[in-house]
């Protein structure tokens, strides 16, 4: 399915590298298909990504944003059932067609996902996890990595003591925020955050949304969330979308005061 | 080092499927070769007849005795087991529903009935033959193979019932049922496919064991009429007939073997054709 | 009409208590009885003498049990050793390389597996494995050898515990959720990287306990066993040489079992033995089971 693509990959590939040069996107997606057998989950995506700024991706459940944020790091490699096609550049390279080493690719983003999944190992090996895949074997740098990107996270002062203990006797909104420090370990360029705080509390969720917002200076976010208000709070970029489609795009301020499609209309009614 | 990653990953996924394929080979060696050996002695005369005189030297006659036999007593210890089975399973999932630790406690205590091994079983339904003046028979063959199979009926039976959401359970009650309407008139129903592959399961044990007979079913040339008289088995047949010296009749248990294995082919297949179709009609 | 529910209700309740508590109670006076049986072989004898001596000469009322002992254990170590990497192997292949439809194919021969008879696998292994033993792996070691012998006993036991361990470790890695998947993989492990940190990492629990039950399935194997292993009384571990289980050793001998005096009481307690070897390793394991399934 991949090879078919080539061809036109290429041609298109010299296309969209002098718009990425040009405009101060990061991600570029074009005509992105997802398929689960009969049913088109994503149909025809196209959007760019804007770099160091927190792109909310919001809609209804089951609009396939979730979907979308799998593509972009491929793990939709690990559902069968999901065909998918179409064109997703980081930076210079096409995830969905490239011959490159895919994992390298993957190390540019980092994934939190709606449930914190620690690793079955202490809390500094969770962190070290990603550096030791790039074969990083100075005891030293590792240590000093783990240390630097707990601190990014507000983690270090609670965990200095227990480095060595279980990642899972940390608390929820703990094990959530030593998910987001691996991930920042590997040092990637874009966080994608599949619904980060819906199984927090409310105070371990404004943790995370506040290191969001100081994050973006350093990184690229792309959030999914079917919250309205937690759109409302973080957003510097809105993508609104709705079965497979999206709908409406853009600045927060002006999307949510002078919506212009009838869909977007009614979910921010039934968002309020 | 990335190319050392691959090479490991394809020596894992060469390796792990080869172990996986070698052992659908495996089966099919065993139930092939089985059938080479069993299918050259087999004739219509083993189904339908009993030894003869000569039988044991090479003479007339066939295994019906233990066909017979086998069926009596795995026919009789499937009844006893549902007696005692089919109600324990479905208090343990109805009228203990809200008391989870107990729930838990009893299914471990299961969990360990169906770890003995079927000789323990058979050593106790000797002391138990013993105790109660018996002779080896079919009844003390049935009452042991009772012993062996009804946790095998419990645990499957409760393993499908237990998936059964609560809401149904709770449902039931609120409409004003008793817990044993609930159990018999709700429960058993929801869970009957399950109950059918339980039997089954716990049948083909009965049919195929031989260590728990051993001791407890003797062994005859003749159908049992009595309760009280011995009873000749399957596996056992195949056992003997497989220690004599004469050629004829070890391919006789070759014979035996293949007639036993059509029978659990039979059973394994359907217990999990319907244990099949039963998740299909509850998706929806 | 009341009346005849609440009948109904209250004769249905007792046999259902009834029944439940029976089979509850069946494992205490299984053990009671064994127990009892045997005691008359405690008189003479201290139980560290039968279970560590090796002498067994019933004419003269010696009864040393461990030969026997260590029959059981170097069977239940060779199927262990050919078993486990096996299954170990076809699970992570089948949850995780293969597609779907393999996985539909693998439940009728796990099926399969599990419910052919004792019988059967002791048919299959002299046909084939005995020979095997006999003409082709003993010459290999520069041995002879019947073919009768603890390594056959083994391989047939081996095929035997499969389907047991195999259907565990499918449920355990089954288990494994898979945003841990994800999540290693969005970190930049290979697909095998993930399976080997995240997937078999924490299934380690899991993995022991069904390796434990396999070898409780494997140390009470009768007939099978019995039929390919030789049933010769020692106590050396030389898989090319005959070996005596203790299941074989009870069902080899009831035949003369009330001839000989204390003989049953011997065969009995040799029943005991099995019985409280396996329910001790079924209870560690199942505890450790039930103990990480809660976490």
């Amino acid at each position: 399915m991949n090879s078919l693509n080539n061809d036109t990959a290429l041609q298109e590939n010299s296309d969209v590298e002098t718009s990425i040069i040009e405009k101060n996107s990061i991600l570029r997606i074009n005509d992105l298909n997802v398929y689960a057998g009969n049913h088109h989950i994503l149909k025809n995506v196209n959007l760019e990504i804007p770099k160091n700024k927190i792109t909310v991706l919001l809609g209804p459940s089951g609009c396939g944003k979730t979907t979308l944020l799998k593509c972009i790091n491929k793990l939709t490699d690990l559902y069968k059932e999901l065909d998918v096609s179409g064109h997703i550049f980081i930076e210079d390279d096409d995830i969905l067609n490239t011959s490159k080493n895919i994992p390298s690719i993957r190390q540019k983003m980092g994934l939190l996902s709606q449930r914190p999944y620690p690793l079955p190992v202490s809390i500094s090996k969770n962190v070290a996890y990603g550096i030791k895949l790039k074969g990083v074997r100075d005891k030293k740098l590792i240590e000093y990595n783990v240390e630097k990107h707990l601190k990014e996270v507000g983690l270090w002062e609670e965990v200095k003591n227990r480095l060595n203990s279980p990642a899972t006797s940390l608390s929820i909104g703990q094990q959530q925020r030593l998910c987001l420090a691996r991930g920042l370990a590997v040092k990637p360029r874009i966080i994608l955050a599949d619904e980060p705080t819906s199984a927090l509390d409310p105070i371990s969720s404004k943790i995370i949304e506040n290191l969001f917002k100081h994050l973006k200076t350093h990184y690229t976010i792309i959030l999914v969330t079917h919250v309205l208000r937690q759109a409302i709070r973080i957003a510097d970029n809105v993508v609104f979308m709705d079965d497979g489609e999206i709908i409406e795009q853009g600045n927060p301020n002006e999307l949510f005061k002078n919506p212009k499609t009838v869909k977007l209309k009614e979910y921010l009614v039934d968002g309020n | 080092m990335n190319r050392r990653k691959v090479i490991e990953e394809n020596i894992f996924r060469f390796l792990s499927g080869f172990a996986t394929y070698s052992l659908i080979a495996v089966l099919a060696f065993i139930i092939i070769i089985i059938f080479i050996k069993g299918f050259n002695a087999l004739s219509l005369d083993m189904i339908t007849k009993t030894p003869s005189g000569g039988y044991y030297y090479g003479g007339e006659g066939g295994v019906l005795n233990a066909i017979v036999g086998s069926l009596y007593i795995a026919l009789g210890a499937t009844l006893i087991s549902i007696f005692i089975g089919m109600p324990a399973a479905l208090y343990l999932n109805v009228h203990l529903i809200r008391k989870k630790r107990i729930q838990n406690t009893i299914r471990y205590f299961l969990d360990t009935l169906w770890g003995i091994p079927s000789i323990v079983y058979g050593a106790f339904g000797f002391i138990l033959m013993l105790y109660l003046g018996m002779n080896a028979s079919l009844i003390a063959g049935i009452i042991t193979v009772a012993l062996l199979i009804t946790p095998i009926m419990v645990r499957t039976f409760d393993e499908v019932l237990s998936t059964i959401p609560k809401g149904l359970h709770e449902a039931s009650l609120a409409l004003g049922s008793t817990n044993a309407e609930t159990a018999f008139k709700v429960m058993f129903k929801q869970g009957f496919s399950g109950f059918i592959t339980a039997v089954l399961l716990a049948f083909g044990r009965g049919i195929g064991d031989a260590a728990s007979v051993l001791f407890t079913a003797g062994y005859t040339d003749l159908i049992p009429i009595n309760l009280d008289e011995p009873a000749a088995t399957l596996p056992l047949a195949i056992f003997f007939q497989l220690g004599s010296p004469i050629p004829e009749v070890r391919e006789r248990a070759f014979a035996a073997a293949a007639i036993l294995t059509i029978i659990i082919l039979i059973i394994s297949l359907a217990a999990r054709f319907i244990s099949k179709s039963y998740s299909r009609s509850n998706l929806k | 009409m009341f009346f005849k529910r609440i009948l109904f209700d209250k004769i249905m309740g007792a046999w259902m208590v009834i029944a439940l508590v029976t089979i509850l109670l069946l494992p205490f006076i299984i053990g009671v009885g064994l127990y009892l049986k045997s005691a008359p072989l405690f008189q003479h004898q201290d139980i560290w003498h039968l279970i560590g001596t090796s002498e067994w000469l019933p004419h003269e009322g010696k009864f040393g049990f461990w030969p026997f002992i260590a029959g059981s254990i170097y069977v239940t170590l060779i199927a262990f050793i050919f078993a486990a990497p096996v299954c170990l192997l076809s699970a992570i292949y089948l949850t995780q390389f293969s597609s779907p439809k393999l996985m539909r194919v693998m439940h009728p021969v796990i099926d399969i597996l599990a419910g052919l008879p004792s019988v059967i696998y002791g048919v299959w292994g002299i046909l084939v494995i005995v020979p095997f033993v006999s003409n082709i792996l003993a010459p290999a070691f520069n041995t002879t050898s019947s073919g009768y012998t603890i390594f056959a006993g083994g391989i047939v036991l081996a095929v035997m515990c499969v389907p047991y361990i195999l259907n565990m470790l499918i449920e355990v890695f089954n288990t494994v959720p898979i945003g841990l998947k994800e999540a290693s993989l969005s970190l930049g492990a290979t697909f095998w990287e993930s399976v080997k940190h995240v997937v078999i990492k924490k299934s380690y629990p899991g993995i022991i306990s069904a390796f434990g039950l396999g070898v409780a399935k494997a140390f009470g194997e009768t007939i099978a066993v019995m039929m390919v292993v030789g049933n010769m009384v020692q106590t050396k571990f030389n898989p090319f040489e005959g070996g005596y289980p203790l299941p074989a050793l009870i069902a080899n001998n009831y035949g003369e079992m009330l001839s000989i005096p204390l003989y049953d009481s011997a065969l009995m307690f040799a029943a005991l033995l099995l019985f409280v070897i396996i329910l001790l390793i079924n209870l560690v394991f199942r505890y450790f089971i039930y103990k990480t399934r809660e976490r």
